[in-house]
């Protein structure tokens, strides 16, 4: 380890973009807080404009934040050790997030070993299904809540499936690119990336799809309609929102390689962007498993 | 590290490109990117938040005074109790800890700066208006949530007031902040230690951040999760914590402590390595035990993640998991008593001085024992069913927290403010501050073991009478605790103002590479790592 590694450790000055951001944060959080406040209460107000000001505003800070950091990083200043910081920033990133779907899928499993056996009666809870809810009988997926809501439960054949070969499929080919990257194959990154986001794109709208029949006449499978309801829409909608962070991610990738940016040695953002959409693809096969199969 | 490749195509003009000159005014605030500029912002954040914080608690103290309501309607109560925990929690201390990394840590390690400084930036100024919207509630129709800091569903939900909505939004920014500033430290400690300093090499304080920050980016999100889930059952007809629906408010419980416990010990393991730098500076000795300290915070960081029904035994467990999570709780113990246990070999035949950071620190190793052995109590199921929910469980947390964090924190404050401002602080003023806090801390909270035990319950803003001789002492405790506060305001700003020169090292037991440099820290340390052996 030479001492010149870290004389070359990259501080950068001021930055006003931190300041935006921080605004546009407390834009969203106001706007969306007396958006959600006024649908409950049935009022209109200000609180939609502003929460679309303040996404307004955070996409223009990521473009003004995020090129100066390309700017940064195409000129030369960041050394071996920065690309490190920012690879580690980016996986505990990606463990947070693997830490938010875990207090989701903690909740399905929880309802599903404990809750719903017990409000049925099981273990020590005979008087709990005797009394509280004589007529409720414990199953899994729930399609009569204790108070009587019905649904339907999705099935895993069909849209499901196709979406989790679509996924998978995205996966390797996204790996593709990365190896035709590091070997400088140009045109076989471009094509290789280009199918990895057309691949996610179809599984979106393929998941748009399959809540549409959800929420169908036929199926009846709202939000609102009790616990598993609740679970299958927060689960996979909330990986539906990383799908599509994942896709704008792809794109934007897309559009710099054909600028002509990445190097087979340094391509920190590409990497990024392809760990995104890795762990993407892990959660919905767990979400496959516990959500649809199981 | 086996970095061994020198990136030829970079240029030297990168070192340059340090900015020497700050920008003046506010906007060397608001755009900052230095470490030190970001630590001081999150110390006086947090101080402010303290005594926010602290304001709210004497309306509670007053409130409690006498049996009988006299100054606040029982819902305003409610708010009350519920804001102050928030506060002094979130605001107060994690901030506070936060700052002592972004100041400490990479001068400490021989780093530059904070490995992603612009993040840094971002992770702080969130905060101040997180804390906008939760104070704004206050100032709503319905009034500040009221629901207490562990929002318990169904309060929170199907019981809660039409604030909620701004409680989510909020914590989620905080949440936000937390995981940034945590990414930023791991990193920070990963990957830009001068060179030779090997983990096992680095200062008990460097180690304590590090595990602490693990377990933040760990847990915060789960934290973002329930009060996801909560906002769903409020705002979106779901009912995760409705019975009804097919959840169970039981449930919320499980994902909240699941947060909640490690949380208390990310409140308590920067306190343990604030206090484990200071003992061996004013005993001068070596720090007893370093590996086993190491040790010992990352095993009491594993179990954290085991224990947290400890705090849902009254909810009706299946027998297994009570036992269960009685045992591990109880097993915490143990590392935690290997730490108390080398605190106290340290001094053992040290030649001490007692300057007023040693104060706090003594102070910290006595009074952080009594909460850990009050937890203790609580842990064993068959008693908590007595104590839960009374004030017993009120004075364990202020004395893990109070005396346990804050001190620490007030520790650390006196030993680094030297390097920080450039000048000693005022000796005698900060004795006053020491002894005043001393006594009027044990009044307030000693008594509420007492009332706990013979049944007064918490969060409640009237009692029976017979708790009303302890009442009036915890209260004046609480009014005399309250303004011996503002000492240290006092001696902060004295010593910002002038005093005596402080030298580079002022404290001749002080080791680590942030005595190195001069007093003041200059605003760029360590450009070029210092060699390490
Ligand atoms: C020796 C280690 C400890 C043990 C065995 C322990 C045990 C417990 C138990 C069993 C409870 C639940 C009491 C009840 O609600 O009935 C509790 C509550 C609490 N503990 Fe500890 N504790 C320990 C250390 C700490 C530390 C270091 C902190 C923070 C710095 C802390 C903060 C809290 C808080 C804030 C609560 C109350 C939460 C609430 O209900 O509002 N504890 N503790
Ligand atoms: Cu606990």
């Amino acid at each position: 380890m030479t001492t010149k590694e870290y004389e070359s450790y990259y501080v950068p000055s001021q930055s006003h973009w931190p300041i935006i951001g921080a605004i546009a944060l407390f834009m969203i959080a106001v706007g969306a807080a007396n958006y959600v406040t006024d649908i409950k209460n049935e009022t209109s107000g200000y609180g939609g404009y502003l929460l679309l000001a303040g996404i307004g505003l955070v996409i223009y800070m990521l473009f003004g934040w995020f090129n100066n950091v390309i700017n940064e990083s195409m000129t030369g200043k960041y050394s071996h050790q920065m690309d490190n910081s920012f690879r580690q920033g980016m996986s505990w990133f990606i463990f947070s997030e693997v830490m938010f779907f875990a207090a989701f899928f903690g909740a399905l499993l929880y309802v599903r070993t404990f809750a719903v056996p017990w409000l049925g009666g099981a273990g020590n809870n005979v008087e709990t299904g005797a009394v509280l809810w004589p007529e409720f009988t414990a199953n899994w997926p729930l399609l009569k809540t204790p108070d009587g809501t019905e649904t339907t439960s999705m099935g895993w054949f069909g849209l499901p499936l196709i979406n989790t070969v679509l996924l998978l499929t995205s996966s390797i080919t996204a790996h593709f690119a990365h190896i035709s990257l590091e070997q400088n194959k140009r045109p076989q990154l471009k094509a290789w990336l280009g199918v990895t986001i057309l691949l996610g794109l179809a599984f979106l709208f393929f998941q748009v799809l399959e809540y549409s029949h959800g929420y169908s006449d036929e199926m009846q499978l709202y939000l609102t309609s009790g616990i598993y309801g609740n679970t299958f829409y927060m689960l996979t909608g909330f990986h539906g929102m990383h799908v599509t962070l994942g896709c704008v991610m792809l794109i934007v990738m897309f559009f710099r390689i054909l600028k002509g940016h990445f190097t087979p040695e340094s391509h920190f953002a590409f990497q990024a962007a392809s760990w995104y959409w890795h762990f993407v693809d892990v959660v919905w096969v767990i979400l496959f498993v516990f959500v649809y199969i199981l | 590290m086996t970095i061994n490749t020198i990136n030829e195509s970079l240029d030297d003009a990168a070192t340059d490109d340090h900015h020497d000159h700050k920008m003046t005014g506010i906007k060397r605030w608001l755009y900052t990117t230095n470490h030190k500029d970001i630590g001081t912002l999150y110390l006086w954040f947090a101080f402010i938040m303290l005594l926010t914080g602290g304001a709210l608690a004497m309306v509670i103290r007053a409130e409690l005074f006498q049996p009988g309501l006299q100054i606040v309607e029982p819902d305003f109560f409610n708010q009350l109790t519920t804001v102050h925990g928030l506060i002094m929690v979130f605001g107060a201390i994690m901030p506070a800890f936060t700052g002592f990394a972004n100041w400490m840590l990479p001068m400490m390690i021989g780093a530059p700066d904070m490995a992603l400084p612009r993040m840094n930036n971002w992770s702080f100024w969130i905060l101040p208006f997180a804390f906008a919207i939760l104070l704004s509630s206050f100032f709503m129709e319905s009034g500040a949530p009221n629901f207490g800091w562990t929002f318990y569903a169904p309060l929170s939900t199907t019981y809660s007031n039409g604030s909620t909505a701004f409680f989510v939004f909020a914590v989620h920014i905080m949440g936000i902040s937390s995981i940034m500033g945590a990414i930023n430290i791991v990193v920070t400690i990963m990957n830009l230690r001068a060179p030779g300093m090997t983990y096992m090499k680095m200062p008990l304080f460097v180690w304590t951040f590090f595990i602490t920050a693990y377990l933040l980016i760990a847990v915060m999100p789960v934290l973002g999760g329930v009060v996801t889930m909560l906002l769903t059952d409020t705002y979106f007809g779901t009912s995760f914590f409705d019975a009804a629906g097919g959840g169970d408010p039981v449930m919320f419980q499980h994902i909240f402590w699941f947060f909640g416990h490690p949380e208390v010990y990310i409140m308590i393991l920067p306190a343990f390595g604030i206090v484990s730098t200071i003992i061996p500076a004013f005993a001068r000795k070596k720090l007893f035990g370093y590996s086993s300290m190491v040790y010992a915070t990352a095993s009491i960081a594993l179990l954290s993640f085991i224990v947290w029904a400890h705090h849902m035994f009254t909810t009706g467990m299946p027998l297994f998991g009570e036992l269960f999570f009685m045992y591990c709780t109880m097993l915490i113990a143990v590392p935690t008593g290997v730490k108390v246990f080398n605190w106290v070999a340290t001094m053992w035949r040290g030649s001490m001085t007692f300057e007023t950071p040693m104060l706090f620190s003594i102070a910290f190793v006595i009074l952080f024992t009594i909460g850990g052995f009050s937890g203790l109590m609580l842990a064993l199921t068959p008693v908590d069913f007595q104590y839960h929910d009374t004030y017993f469980v009120v004075a364990h947390f202020h004395y893990v927290l109070v005396t346990g964090s804050l001190f620490s924190i007030y520790a650390g404050a006196y030993f680094w403010l030297p390097k920080w401002t450039g000048h000693m602080y005022s000796e005698t003023l900060a004795r006053w501050h020491f002894w005043c806090s001393l006594i009027s801390v044990n009044l307030l909270f000693f008594p509420m073991h007492f009332l706990g035990l013979a049944g007064m319950p918490r969060r409640i803003p009237d009692y029976a009478l017979q708790f009303a001789d302890f009442n009036k002492w915890v209260s004046i405790g609480g009014f005399a605790f309250g303004l011996s506060q503002l000492m240290f305001l006092a001696v902060v700003i004295k010593c910002i103002k002038g005093g005596k020169k402080a030298p580079a090292k002022p404290w001749d037991g002080a080791e680590g590479l942030e005595w190195t440099v001069e007093s003041p820290a200059p605003y760029h340390t360590f450009s070029t790592p210092p060699k390490v052996d």
